[in-house]
């Protein structure tokens, strides 16, 4: 579908590495994988559970019961898929199995490589081609891929006690996760950011309560109505809160201390905050009346600035702090 | 409190025209309509409003406490009783329908809404996947379904054919829906991740839904043919797809069983049936697990092969239900929500209409 070429987009980005501690259980798991072995938890009924977990899904029992199970195993279900994904086991076509590992009671998803859909089926006999470098995580497996052997011939048809404990065990993971999009603010805030370009700032008009929100959210939260008629405001505006701050942020090019107000734009129903500059930072008084200061290619103000007008007086922003 | 739990209806149902992306609205600006044609049908304004609830998900949005902005739609001050769940907006109606049980409140407001247009949702999904065993691979949302899909063929539920006509058979249906974002009979295409072919998924979409619940003879004076909610539950299954049996849902059928749908002493049959089958094969399962047969009718609205805004399309199934029920179309009526992958989490309400109505 053709994107509105008038709607503002920019690419947004949620990257964030997954850190998780494992327990005992999990930790034998992917240590094991590790090591080339597969471990399963044995439930009270006597069910294997591969890959295993902590608790038993249908008592909710603690289960520490280890076994060791099969390399190979049967897909129990299966789906071709054309067109990997990005992050998935595999960049060639293959199909997403269950795998019930000769042993296991219960089955694990995975990748099958295979050349095509034709050589896949339910009850098709596969084994685990292990990655080159294992680290302790499901990606040990590098995928599955079929194998000649029949399940009464598998080399582990029973699974065997294992007591869990590997030299520099693995006690948790990373797990990487990126998503990408592409952000469109909307209407109001895509008008604020049109106005911003041409250092002015917009806000909309409430048609209930008449307040005037800056930034413009296209709602008013009072009143939940749409708030529809733009207003300019500012460029001056009075300082109504202020704080000194004493910490230097990482990677911040402000010398400290400095000064971190609420401003409400002439004509603004609400303050926005801001930096102010331009002033001995233990001159800054609620009142003081002040300007913008952009600097080139800039989206928003830098800083602001005293105007040099006298300060306003109390009873104008009281409502506004 | 020895009168036992108060009625509880479904009073009013607005939703959106679902649409494959919304670039010039912002959350609340997609919302909003929808929550004034909600109050305007039941006479309310939000100021009336005992407790509002909404259902919507960071991850579509890509921004932490992202249903904070929506909230500006309905006008949060002077301060309001309010809750959001991060799930389909079914579970805000479930706590909304308990709130009103308690009898703190007597009308509640409920929304739910999800721009998908954003980012790539079958990759976003992954993201609710156990993130030790099953996330780093990054199974995409139409993968699991189609391991699903493949076990109900191995089992002889069903074969791509009969998929093929749940999916003309929605998207006809749809034809009479205005808001539908697939009305209509469409080619089903290629395989996506084989057995499941384009028609077999559900569209990607932006859109929005709510309802307003109302208790007793309050719901009598804001409706004139309330959708009463004689039972409604949720049940969850293991996490792990290969410790469950992917061909059948039995949190599905203990969900309707504890929410009355197969009472024997109901004074009416079960005539429709608004099930959250994202996923032609997904329509078996449900209809297996709940027993349905060919007397009730199943998804006149399309259901989400016809429109599935995450986190609204289970809402829209109860209002969907509810809204049959207000036009008199139905007497006694199911509707499901569903969530996670392969049909995890599942919701049932039994909707009645008043005996006499």
């Amino acid at each position: 579908m053709p994107a509105d070429p008038d709607v503002l987009r920019a690419p947004l980005v949620v990257s964030f590495p997954f850190t998780r501690s494992l327990g005992p259980v999990q930790s034998a798991f992917l240590t094991g994988l590790r090591e080339r072995t597969v471990l399963g938890v044995r439930t009270e009924a006597g069910t294997v559970l591969v890959p295993p977990v902590e608790y038993d899904p249908e008592t909710a029992a603690e289960l520490r019961g280890l076994v060791e199970v099969g390399t190979t195993g049967t897909v129990t279900t299966w789906a071709w898929n054309p067109e990997p994904r990005p992050g998935q086991p595999l960049t060639t076509p293959f199909a997403w199995v269950l795998v019930r590992l000769d042993g296991a009671g219960t089955a694990l998803l995975h990748a099958l490589d295979a050349p095509g859909p034709d050589h896949v089926r339910t009850g098709l006999r596969v084994r685990i081609r292990w990655a080159a470098e294992r680290h302790g995580a499901i990606t040990d497996i590098a995928c599955f891929e079929p194998c000649d052997d029949t399940a009464d011939g598998a080399e582990n048809p029973e699974p065997r006690a294992h007591d869990g404990v590997f030299t520099d065990p693995v006690t948790g993971i990373v797990a990487p996760a990126r998503l990408d999009y592409t952000y469109t603010p909307g209407r109001a805030q895509t008008a604020w950011l049109d106005a911003l370009a041409e250092r002015r700032t917009v806000g909309e008009r409430c048609p209930s309560c008449t307040q005037v929100y800056v930034p413009p959210r296209g709602a008013c939260p009072t009143c939940g109505v749409a708030t529809t008629e733009r207003v300019e405001v500012g460029p001056r505006g009075t300082v109504t809160t202020y704080c000194v701050v004493n910490i230097k942020a990482k990677n911040l090019d402000i010398d400290v201390p400095y000064v971190y107000a609420h401003i409400a734009l002439d004509g603004a129903g609400l303050a926005l905050h801001g930096r102010i500059a331009g002033i001995p930072y233990d001159q800054v008084r609620m009142g003081l009346r002040v300007e913008p200061v952009w600097t080139d290619g800039a989206r928003y103000p830098d800083h602001y600035r005293p105007s040099g007008e006298p300060d306003a007086d109390y009873d104008t922003y009281k409502e506004l702090l | 409190m020895s009168e036992g739990p108060r009625d509880v209806a479904i009073v009013a149902f607005a939703q959106s025209d679902h649409r494959r992306r919304t670039d010039e609205l912002s959350e609340v600006e997609m919302v909003m309509p929808v929550l004034h044609e909600v109050l305007d049908a039941a006479g309310l304004t939000t100021a009336d409003i005992g407790f509002t609830c909404s259902g919507s998900s960071d991850y579509l949005a890509g921004r932490a406490f992202s249903f904070t902005m929506t909230l500006d739609g309905v006008g949060a001050w002077p301060p309001i009783s309010e809750s959001h769940v991060e799930t389909d907006g079914a579970w805000a109606l479930y706590e909304a329908w308990v709130k009103l049980l308690t009898g703190e409140v007597d009308t509640a407001l409920v929304y739910a809404y999800g721009k998908s247009s954003p980012g790539s949702v079958r990759d976003v999904l992954t993201r609710q996947l156990d993130p030790y065993y099953t996330a780093p691979l990054w199974p995409d949302s139409v993968a699991l379904a189609a391991l699903q899909a493949q076990a109900l063929i191995d089992a002889g539920d069903t074969d791509e054919t009969a998929l093929a006509a749940i999916a003309g058979r929605s998207r006809k249906d749809a034809a009479a829906n205005p808001h539908a974002q697939l009305p209509g009979a469409r080619p089903q295409g290629d395989h996506v991740v084989a057995p499941l072919r384009t028609g077999d998924c559900p569209p990607i979409g932006d859109g929005a839904a709510a309802v307003v619940l109302a208790a007793g003879d309050r719901a009598r004076e804001l409706c004139a043919r309330p959708a009463w909610i004689t039972g409604m539950d949720h049940r969850v299954e293991a996490h792990a797809l290969g410790v469950r049996d992917l061909t059948d849902s039995p949190s599905t059928r203990l969900a309707a069983e504890r929410a009355g749908a197969f009472d024997p002493t109901a004074a009416r049959p079960l005539d429709t049936a608004e099930l959250h089958a994202p996923f032609t094969s997904q329509e078996v399962v449900l209809r297996k697990a709940l027993g349905l047969g060919d007397d009730v009718r199943i998804n006149p609205s399309g259901g989400a092969l016809a429109a599935n805004p995450l986190m609204a399309a289970g809402l829209i199934r109860l209002g969907e239900a509810a809204a049959r029920i207000h036009r008199g179309e139905s007497h006694r009526a199911l509707a499901h929500a569903t969530s996670g992958p392969c049909l995890q989490q599942n919701l049932v309400a039994v909707l009645e209409a008043d005996p006499r109505a």
